[in-house]
């Protein structure tokens, strides 16, 4: 058993509110990820969770339990934290050990259990140093096996990749993922990346200004943002909106162009949208009975594909393309756009309009 | 820190390619510099120069018009006086040093024990009004002894704690308590409070998480705490002077300032009481002299 939930809570420091009514159910067993921008307030969240903040209003149920006032040692969680905080004079051996003599056990549990985890973490080199002496990715595996090498109801993972490079980050993505299979455990994961979010979740959380905008499976927070922040934050390159109106059977846009009014919306006419297109559902090289007018303003090759800036007016669209597309700056082209795969956001209150019809 | 001083300013290359005129000019400027620190450290040892020579000269040497400065004939005798009485028993200054090694002691331990937790609560949790708080706290080291040394004299006599060991120790706590709780804030600050947070994870309480993982790592910075509270009650002489009378409770600064004042000094022991009363602090303050500068300034206010 290993069920986390939040509801409604609420912290401010000083003037900054930093959560703002969070509510979240984590369910047992799950991968559940909290994305969100710096600032948002998953820290906050997850240490709120943690029981290391004091909260100014709601509660924290640990299976089914209130622990809202329950010390952190009381919660039987473990905690990775963004920079590791191992305990600087005591040996990789001695960090790992550390949550089992907190609790007691038996010498020969603790070495039983330590040497389990080195090699699951493939750490049995490092045992004898201390964090001074461990890299980066070193330290970030101790760290892990110290949370890993007892049974907490849940683990709770503040940004624990962010500090590695590159390569090291999507090597631990994969581990990460095989280490929560294994285990069948409750993983609470924060991360202001959305390739580790899409990539390891189960279920995603996207939060924002203290609020959570929306929770879903990746492809639900992906494919069907609740509202323009999702859209915007969730997806590399990030969707391209656009300020139009529906008008009749056409969209007609802030700076002039008109595309078909998508069968999907049943906004009124007249009313103030954003028109949220992805990269990958827009095309410079077909082309389709929907397109819109721009000018070239910018390549960008990426190996794998290019992403071409293309100018409307005075807003940039974001497209993908072939990584063997040339242009020049100021050519003039047309951009097609697939209009099932469009998004449409209320101007004013940023929420999804797309929902209804799909 | 691995890196000094002189190898970050290496004057390596510069030896190689001297240009002539700035060499002279730089030489002509450090002999100048040189002169002028000679002098000054002569002006500003000389009293200290001048102690240690008396404190060894014979009496007849200590008096000598003009005065002896280097053909003296050597002794002991001043030393001896110090700790032994002339009857053979203890002498009144050992006595005096004594109390002084108690109260500078206790003090010292009182303040660092009350102090050190105090500056990790103010480090560590959000306190309503901290920043006055930490301000009233301070505030209480900026009148200077000698004002509040007649009410204090009064409240004392009031309580029965004039002329007690006990009274000065309190009003050093009293004193030390806020200069613990600043310059120990400045190093729990440094510490960072995850190591807390993991602990408490762990399954520690918030106290054993402080016990077993920050104060480790505060040793250095108690022991150079503890070391400038040690040297304030140590050095204190107004309170001293003002709420003690009798020679069994009396600390040395007093005591020793006590030997001036009759028809003729014993300067021979005046300087030898001197010389054994500066040398302590002499020796903390070698054994905590990176911290002089930088954790009086640093330490306690960064942040």
């Amino acid at each position: 058993m290993g069920t986390v939930a939040a509801h409604g809570l609420r912290k401010s420091f000083d003037k900054v509110q930093a959560l703002d009514g969070v509510t979240l159910d984590v369910p047992d067993g799950s991968f559940f990820v909290v994305l969100g921008p710096s600032g948002a307030g998953k820290t906050t969240t997850l240490r709120a969770i943690a029981g290391l903040e004091k909260l100014d209003a709601g509660s924290v149920h640990l299976d089914g339990r209130d622990a809202t006032g329950d010390t952190p040692a009381a919660r039987d969680l473990a905690m990775v934290f963004q920079n590791y905080a191992l305990y600087p004079r005591r040996t990789a051996y001695e960090n790992i050990a550390s949550p089992l003599r907190a609790r007691r056990c038996s010498s020969s549990e603790i070495a039983a259990a330590v040497e389990r985890m080195s090699s699951l973490l493939h750490i049995e080199r490092l045992l004898q140093r201390r964090p001074a002496q461990l890299s980066g990715g070193e330290m970030q595996r101790v760290a892990l096996a110290r949370a890993l090498v007892r049974s907490p109801r849940a683990f709770l993972m503040d940004e624990p990749l962010t500090n590695l490079d590159l390569k090291l980050r999507v090597e631990m993505r994969t581990e990460l993922t095989r280490i929560h299979r294994s285990l069948g455990a409750t993983f609470v994961y924060v991360t202001n990346d959305q390739v580790e979010a899409l990539s390891m979740a189960d279920q995603v959380a996207v939060l924002q200004e203290g609020k959570v905008q929306q929770v879903g499976t990746p492809t639900e927070v992906y494919e069907r943002p609740a509202n323009r922040w999702v859209a915007g934050f969730v997806g590399s390159p990030p969707i391209s909106l656009l300020a139009c109106h529906a008008e009749g059977d056409r969209l007609v846009g802030a700076q002039g162009w008109t595309l078909p009014r998508p069968r999907w919306t049943t906004a009124e006419d007249g009313r103030a949208l954003l028109l949220g297109l992805r990269a990958e559902d827009l095309s410079v090289e077909q082309r389709g009975d929907a397109s819109l007018p721009g000018e070239l303003y910018g390549l960008e090759p990426l190996g794998d594909r290019t992403v071409v800036d293309v100018r409307v007016g005075t807003e940039i669209l974001k497209v993908k393309a072939r990584p063997t597309v040339t242009g020049t700056q100021g050519e003039r082209l047309q951009v097609t756009v697939d209009l099932d795969r469009a998004h449409l956001f209320d101007a004013g209150t940023g929420r999804s309009l797309s929902q209804a019809g799909r | 820190m691995a890196v000094s001083v002189d190898e970050a300013v290496s004057p390596g290359p510069v030896r190689d390619h001297p240009a002539p005129t700035r060499r002279r000019s730089g030489r002509g400027r450090s002999v100048l510099e040189l002169a002028l620190l000679v002098v000054l450290a002569a002006v500003m040892l000389f009293p200290a120069l001048w102690m240690l020579e008396t404190s060894i000269k014979e009496n007849r040497d200590v008096y000598a018009i003009p005065a002896k400065f280097f053909d003296f004939t050597v002794t002991l005798d001043h030393f001896r006086d110090v700790f032994v009485a002339p009857d053979g028993g203890r002498s009144a200054l050992s006595v005096s040093f004594l109390n002084s090694v108690v109260v500078a002691g206790v003090s010292t331990l009182l303040a660092t024990v009350l102090g050190v937790p105090a500056a990790w609560a103010y480090s560590r949790f959000s306190v309503k009004a901290k920043k006055d708080q930490l301000f009233f706290i301070l505030s209480t080291r900026f009148m200077p002894p000698v004002v509040v040394v007649i009410p204090i004299f009064l409240m004392y006599r009031q309580v029965g704690l004039i002329d007690s060991k006990l009274g000065l120790i309190l009003i050093y706590a009293a004193f030390n308590v806020p200069f613990t709780i600043w310059m120990m804030k400045g190093f729990v600050d440094e510490v960072p409070a995850e190591y807390e947070d993991a602990a408490m994870l762990d399954g520690y309480t918030r106290l054993q998480a402080f016990r077993k993982f920050t104060l480790p790592l505060l040793v250095p910075g108690i022991a150079a705490t503890a070391v400038f509270a040690l040297i304030f009650s140590w050095n204190e002489f107004v309170f001293a002077i003002f709420l003690t009378s009798s020679d069994e409770v009396r600390t040395a600064p007093p005591a020793i300032a006590g030997l001036i004042g009759g028809t003729t000094v014993d300067w021979g022991l005046v300087a030898a009481a001197s010389v054994v009363f500066a040398l302590p602090v002499l020796v903390f303050a070698y054994l905590v002299r990176k911290h002089l500068v930088a954790g009086v300034t640093l330490g306690a206010v960064r942040r």
